[in-house]
């Protein structure tokens, strides 16, 4: 039951920015170009989710609570879905869904280029995240959702690309990024789960 | 001599609305009262009653509420176009010396002190000094301008400033034959300004901008006190600022304490940290783009979620009739 709740929880949590943000762009409460600031928001809540989601397992080998593992795909699914609706927000409010621009938009401007890659390659492990696929892709399964470690050098690379005038947000998301690479070069003592 | 063009965009004596009109009975009762509280209290002086709507009122400093009896109020309008709210006009600035964020220069500019206020005046010019603000100002008349405001990030606005012409100003202070730049310098004050105590920014401080002479001789090039009819805010450039409508917003330097004539094209800040995406010229040139957007469209804020409010940009803003012959023979797609 509590794990339950816990599952509920993060549920709830992941969602209301979301909403939160929809309800502030209608009360033209995210000032006078929402598009652009909901823009940003959806992409950087993607990057957090993406982060939150690679800190499971040390935070688990850590901590030894069967709750963390719980969440991945749940924060995995968040993350996909804050990137695809920061996709769809580039298109309606930079190109105006017009997607004729984006053929020149992709081939000249390196960091949409990363992104769209980023998405490319997320929309996969989102599909193959299901039970069902675990079974059928076997041993096949980890190898291929090892490409989120490939996901995040791309989402940094994009968020850095678009920097313009102070690096220190980025410098902290990179930081915790490479933090959590580091803690998976080195092994942990086996904790035992609990029960 | 007072040479008087008058562009084709400016509107006629014709089309001005009879004062009577313009101010409804419950304005004129609201300019009474403020009448009457500026006999009382001299900041508040008859030219400080809002003339736009939701304008957050402050006290005209003295060098400023005298010369508001005398403005030429709306010398140059935008038919058909809709004046930006001061609102978002004065809330969403980009003001790095306050912060990178859009919100930041209005949370944090209230604590720059912009009183008293010196202007360094020097390089190649007759009559080099450190003038008071007061003083620098003391000679113009004040004009209104409605210009378009266009950012390089493709967002635009439309905002009524109060200034006078730079021609003005540097025609007093006599450039020599040899001045063919003017250097400008935005204050450097890490004290109350907290996005220059940054240690991640990546602009060089002071923020320097620039214009070739005859650019900044154009009639159209003002130096702004004002906005919407009242001071500045500081997060807006207080208390002095440049305003170069047919040139992307990073031109119009904030908050100015240096003017100097040049013999040599300065190196300006953003050119300096990234020529690759911003050249000296800086003209609104919807077939130039940014390496990293298109420049050929630009939101006219506000623009809503679900209201987008996206408009073509028009070469030198619209200000092509005016402007275009500076550049003549000149390859925009090199000096852009």
């Amino acid at each position: 039951m509590g794990l339950l709740l816990w599952r509920i929880g993060v549920f709830l949590g992941a969602l209301g920015p979301l909403l939160y943000w929809v309800y502030q762009a209608e009360q033209m409460a995210l000032g006078p170009d929402p598009g652009k600031v909901l823009l940003e928001n959806l992409g950087q809540a993607a990057l957090i989710l993406l982060l939150l989601t690679l800190s499971l397992t040390p935070l688990q080998q850590l901590s030894g609570w069967r709750g963390w593992s719980l969440i991945r795909r749940q924060l995995g699914l968040w993350s996909f879905s804050y990137a695809s609706l920061h996709l769809l927000g580039y298109l309606a409010f930079v190109l105006g869904f017009d997607v004729s621009h984006l053929g020149t938009e992709l081939q000249e401007r390196p960091y949409i280029l990363l992104g769209v890659a980023a998405w490319l390659l997320l929309l996969p492990l989102a599909l193959t995240s299901n039970r069902f696929s675990m079974r059928r892709l076997g041993r096949y399964w980890k190898p291929l959702h090892r490409a989120v470690y490939l996901i995040l050098a791309l989402a940094l690379l994009h968020l850095l690309l678009i920097v313009r005038s102070n690096i220190g947000e980025w410098l902290l998301y990179a930081a915790i990024g490479l933090l959590l690479m580091l803690l998976r070069l080195r092994r942990f003592k086996p904790v035992r789960i609990r029960r | 001599m007072l040479i008087q063009i008058t562009p084709r965009s400016a509107c006629r004596a014709s089309e001005i609305t009879a004062e009577a009109t313009y101010l409804s009975r419950r304005r004129f009762l609201a300019n009474t009262g403020l009448l009457l509280a500026g006999a009382a209290l001299p900041g508040l002086a008859p030219g400080a009653a809002p003339r736009y709507e939701g304008v957050t009122p402050a006290a005209a400093p003295a060098w400023l509420a005298g010369k508001l009896p005398d403005t030429r109020w709306k010398a140059t309008e935008l038919p058909g176009e809709t004046i930006t709210p001061f609102r978002d006009a004065s809330q969403y600035n980009n003001f790095y010396e306050f912060g990178p964020s859009k919100t930041d220069p209005a949370a944090n500019a209230h604590q720059l002190p912009t009183e008293p206020w010196a202007v360094v005046i020097d390089g190649e010019v007759g009559k080099p000094g450190r003038y008071a603000l007061e003083d620098l100002f003391s000679p113009f008349t004040l004009q209104e301008r409605i210009y378009r405001m266009r950012c390089v990030e493709a967002w635009s606005m439309v905002i009524p400033w109060l200034g006078f012409p730079l021609a003005e100003l540097l025609r007093r202070v006599e450039p020599n034959s040899k001045a063919r730049y003017v250097r400008f310098e935005t204050l450097k004050d890490p004290e109350h300004m907290p996005g220059m105590r940054s240690h991640f920014a990546l602009l060089d401080w002071p923020y320097v901008e620039g214009l070739r002479l005859d650019e900044a001789m154009n009639p159209l090039t003002l130096l702004a006190v004002g906005m919407y009819g009242r001071v500045l805010p500081n997060q807006n450039g207080a208390p002095l600022r440049l305003v170069v409508p047919w040139k992307y917003g990073f031109k119009s330097i904030k908050s100015i304490v240096r003017i100097s004539l040049l013999a040599e094209q300065p190196t300006t800040t953003w050119q300096g940290m990234a020529p690759q995406e911003y050249g000296f010229y800086a003209n609104v040139n919807p077939n130039v783009d940014h390496p990293r957007w298109t420049q050929a469209q630009e939101r006219r804020l506000p623009s809503g979620v679900f209201s987008p409010n996206i408009r073509k940009t028009l070469m030198f803003n619209g200000y092509a009739e005016e402007v275009a012959s500076l550049y003549a023979g000149m390859d925009l797609r090199r000096h852009y």
